[in-house]
């Protein structure tokens, strides 16, 4: 095939995830950034004295989270990749609950653990509304990022290269500084990168427990937007934003790229078995600050659904049912058939939008296929507000007229987990060894068969996993949903955000009740992931 | 900044990326400068300002309450966009569709000031028809950016004066709020001990007791700093928050934060809180275990009273079918079901409130207020004031 032609496939290949991201994503911004700049002066924002500040606290505390992320979420990765532990696969479940919770939720039940750990009195120890707060609520919400991205790494890591090492007379801990992590290195960047992103942009995090003396960008974005109707500066921090996104992600991927992957086998190694008392103290260790950091809010999630007037019943969960006087103008389960609908539709969408894509990073040129790669994760760092204000009043005409209808949440939830679908796969067709594809077109396949008939069945079952996971982070999503979704079909999500704004504590016990209802079925649609999940698959 | 907006055309915003780029380029270029910290969208309020600021450039054409009741409008479908907080009973507007033929679907985009401002973005191409839950403390800014059409329904000669707030009929008041500190009863168990009156937070008696919301990002946060202003005016509410301040206030960006967590819905850590004149109801009918009087009661003399309207959105294509809708939500149906599902009161006075909320509610003798030009004009510069005074 000449190249003239393969580049036109490729192109055609492209044209539907540039596309998509084009019309929900570039235009709408694009939109919205450019009615900004025409209402006052971009520069003079940034040449604020405040916006600096206000710059650099977001970038130090991300840098921060991502920084104790990895501190905590490394030994954990350790642990569910290389030995043998009883129920495995749950406790990688587990770890993502808070991942994909509403973090309106999270923030609640830590904000309920601060309480109980705070010591009282003035000179006391008190967490609430500090720094450190937020510190420790990222992490909460990250760990189970660092532990999927690395841990999967880890698993395939040729572990002889280690044992040369220790025959030659390093010490353990210098094979880990010196071996281990430098092999690790681009799993560890792109764990990184991510968790970096996800603190640099969060939202209800910096709200609910850092309190209202510590703006972010992002809730800075918000609060001009929204409260303040002044577009033009909210415009200049959301550029501003954007930047910074750019900057990161491009120089990630150079990180990544420039630190070298180690040898990877073909097959995973076989865990080793739990069977010295030194190697379980070492899993205990390693596990128990992730642990502790996961089962403690989920732990008070769960105790306060069950808290029922002065003891303890599953009352809440009754009412959940009834289409009882709770505010919402449906019973509160109907949002959990709402959540469901639209996280399939969305899925469905990551799924053929990011499956495409991924076919184009994983063969395409390399300037294309990293292109393609930095405009995916841009979404994942621009403001819900930036893109559901862009999408209003962008989409207003024919044919695109989505304003109000139903189709544009699971459109805004599928550029969440577009990201996810493709860190996924990439690395398996990277995987996927050419000449099984050579030998198929020797017999006769064309290359669109070959692809077909040896790619697609290898690649099913990674693209699984990537769709799960873009499934649960659709079910908890609630930045963009907040903007979208109708009142009369709340998501899970929204539903809870409504019952936690009145007072009652009937509606704060169903709220809580609601959470478990969304943290159950996360954990049910990541450990499907687990099943599915092939041996050596890279990636989440 | 006016807020004139037009529909931008097809090729301006087809310049958008090309304006980005070349500015993203400047953005790494420059360094910071000494500039002033606010950007205030209005103008200082100097000058005693007048319902005059609120009006838009061009007045539209009003809506005829007759023609609008003879027009054929069986068939339509009316938007309703509204706030986040909007509850009514399942069904409401079935009556409403079987009286005119016009359906009501419901929209909603955040919390009230996000649903102003996605107006004004839309001004003139709106998202929906009529626009619900716009209050005292955003209704200037939204009748002069030019969201609606004016339309003043016949059952509004009923209602109290104090209540029509909008200039030129622009939006109808459809019920009424007032934003009150809650005192816990259980720390407070002798009414007498409790918080009288706005100057008792001052007093070191109630030291580390009060949790109030960030009036940047909260709306009853918004409301209670209006009411000290209207309290103390302009000379003297910036030494009370600083009095406060010092008496240990907390300070939560969230209505949610402030009530179920700091005051733990009355058995918290913090027993004085920013919250409603109706939250001793909500308290009682959502109460677990089920008990017959509420934990928390109201401080009468701090309330502020907040309008909510709605209104008919210019540049709708059901201008008759928009201000029958607005005409339901004044009608008995709709303002008897207010009280229960929003915890507010309707402003119509033949209105029946149901009896448990006539059981707990607090009557409010007198309220503070502000009119909504003078809150237009001053709020920007008040809260900057007031994050200096009481965050930095």
């Amino acid at each position: 095939m000449t190249t003239v032609r393969r580049r036109l496939l490729w192109a055609l290949v492209a044209v539907g995830p540039v596309a998509f991201l084009a019309v929900f994503f570039a235009y709408p911004v694009a939109t919205i950034l450019e009615r900004g700049l025409t209402e006052g002066s971009a520069l003079d924002v940034v040449r604020r004295r405040s916006t600096g500040r206000l710059v650099t606290f977001t970038v130090a505390q991300a840098a921060a989270s991502a920084a104790l992320s990895l501190v905590v979420g490394l030994p954990a990765a350790w642990a569910v990749a290389r030995v043998d532990l009883p129920g495995r696969r749950l406790v990688r479940a587990l770890l993502v609950v808070p991942f994909v919770l509403p973090t309106l939720v999270v923030g609640a039940a830590l904000q309920a653990t601060f309480e109980r750990v705070g010591v009282d009195g003035s000179d006391g120890f008190h967490l609430e509304r500090t720094v450190a707060a937020v510190l420790l609520a990222h992490m909460v919400l990250n760990v189970a990022v660092v532990v999927r991205v690395v841990g999967s790494h880890w698993a395939l890591l040729d572990p002889r290269t280690e044992e040369a090492a220790r025959v030659l007379g390093a010490s353990r801990l210098r094979v880990l500084r010196e071996v281990t992590l430098p092999r690790l290195g681009p799993a560890i960047w792109s764990a990184a990168g991510i968790v970096f992103l996800f603190c640099f942009t969060s939202f209800g995090v910096i709200l609910t427990v850092g309190g209202p003396g510590r703006p972010t960008v992002e809730t800075e974005i918000w609060r001009y937007a929204t409260q303040r109707t002044d577009l033009a500066t909210a415009t200049a921090l959301a550029l501003l934003q954007m930047l910074v996104v750019v900057a990161l992600v491009a120089t990630v991927g150079v990180a990544e790229r420039r630190a070298a992957a180690g040898a990877v086998v073909r097959n995973p190694v076989p865990p080793r078995p739990l069977a010295t008392a030194r190697l379980r103290l070492a899993v205990a260790a390693a596990l128990a600050p992730a642990a502790l950091l996961v089962v403690v809010p989920v732990g008070v999630l769960v105790e306060r659904s069950l808290a029922v007037g002065d003891g303890y019943g599953v009352g809440h969960f009754r009412a959940l049912a009834t289409d009882g006087d709770t505010g919402l103008s449906v019973a509160p389960l109907e949002a959990v058939r709402t959540s469901l609908t639209y996280a399939v539709a969305a899925t469905l969408i990551a799924v053929v939008v990011g499956g495409l894509a991924a076919v184009v990073v994983a063969h395409a040129g390399r300037v294309s296929s990293r292109a393609v790669d930095v405009a995916l994760m841009v979404p994942l760092g621009t403001s819900a507000v930036t893109l559901g204000f862009g999408l209003l009043i962008a989409l207003d005409a024919p044919p695109l007229d989505l304003r109000s209808s139903a189709a544009i949440v699971p459109i805004a939830q599928a550029l969440v987990g577009l990201p996810f679908v493709v860190r996924s796969l990439v690395p398996a067709l990277r995987a996927v060894d050419p000449r099984t594809r050579e030998a198929a077109t020797v017999l006769g396949a064309s290359p669109w068969r070959a692809r077909w008939e040896v790619d697609v069945p290898l690649v099913a079952r990674t693209l699984l996993v990537g769709a799960a996971f873009a499934f649960a982070v659709s079910l908890g999503e609630f930045g963009a949903t907040s903007f979208l979704a109708r009142p009369d079909a709340p998501t899970v999500p929204t539903a809870m955000f409504r019952l936690l704004g009145q007072p009652g504590a009937a509606l704060r016990g169903q709220a809580m009740a609601l959470g478990v209802v969304l943290a159950a079925l996360t954990v049910a649609s990541v450990l499907v992931i687990e099943r599915l999940r092939p041996r050596d698959a890279l990636g989440w | 900044m006016s807020h004139q907006t037009t529909v931008p055309s097809r090729r301006r915003r087809a310049r958008a990326a090309a304006v980005a780029v070349p500015l993203a380029l400047l953005v790494g270029l420059t360094a910071c400068t000494d500039d002033p910290e606010s950007t205030s969208a209005g103008e200082s309020g100097t000058t005693e300002p007048a319902a005059d600021a609120c009006r838009p450039e061009e007045l539209p054409e009003p809506i005829d309450p007759e023609e609008a009741a003879e027009a054929d409008v069986d068939g339509t479908t009316v938007t309703l966009a509204t706030h986040d907080s909007f509850a009514v009973s399942d069904g409401i507007f079935d009556t409403f569709t079987e009286e005119t033929g016009v359906e009501v679907e419901v929209v909603s985009a955040g919390d009230a000031g996000t649903m102003v401002s996605q107006a004004i973005l839309t001004a003139g191409d709106p998202v929906a028809d009529v626009m619900f839950g716009i209050d005292t403390t955003f209704l200037c800014r939204g009748t002069e950016a030019g969201l609606f059409v004016p339309y003043r329904p016949a059952a509004l000669d009923e209602v109290a004066e104090e209540h029509q707030i909008a200039v030129d009929d622009l939006a109808t008041p459809i019920d009424v709020g007032d934003v009150c500190l809650n005192y816990s009863k259980t720390a407070f168990p002798d009414e007498a001990d409790a918080p009288q009156s706005l100057d008792d937070l001052t007093d070191p008696a109630f030291a580390d007791a009060f949790v109030t919301e960030n009036p940047e990002t909260s709306s009853p946060g918004l409301a209670f700093l209006l009411a000290t202003i209207a309290e103390y005016g302009a000379d003297g509410w910036e030494g009370w928050w600083a009095d406060v301040r010092e008496n240990g206030v907390e300070v939560t960006s969230g209505w949610e934060e402030a009530y179920n967590d700091s005051f733990g819905a009355g058995s918290g850590e913090r027993s004085i809180v920013t919250s409603y004149a109706s939250s001793p109801v909500a308290d009682v009918v959502y109460s677990d275990p089920p008990r017959d009087e509420p934990a928390i009661g109201v401080v009468a003399e701090s309330c502020f009273r907040q309008v909510e309207l709605a209104g008919v959105l210019r540049g709708t294509e059901h201008p008759e079918a928009a201000a029958l809708l607005v005409d339901f939500l004044l009608s008995p149906t709709f303002q008897e079901d207010i009280p229960l599902t929003m915890f507010v009161e309707p402003v119509h006075p033949d209105a029946e409130l149901p009896e448990e909320y006539v059981a707990h509610r607090t009557v409010i003798e007198d309220r503070l207020t502000l009119t909504p030009a003078e809150i237009e004009a001053g709020r920007d510069e008040w809260t900057e004031r007031w994050t200096e005074i009481v965050l930095r």
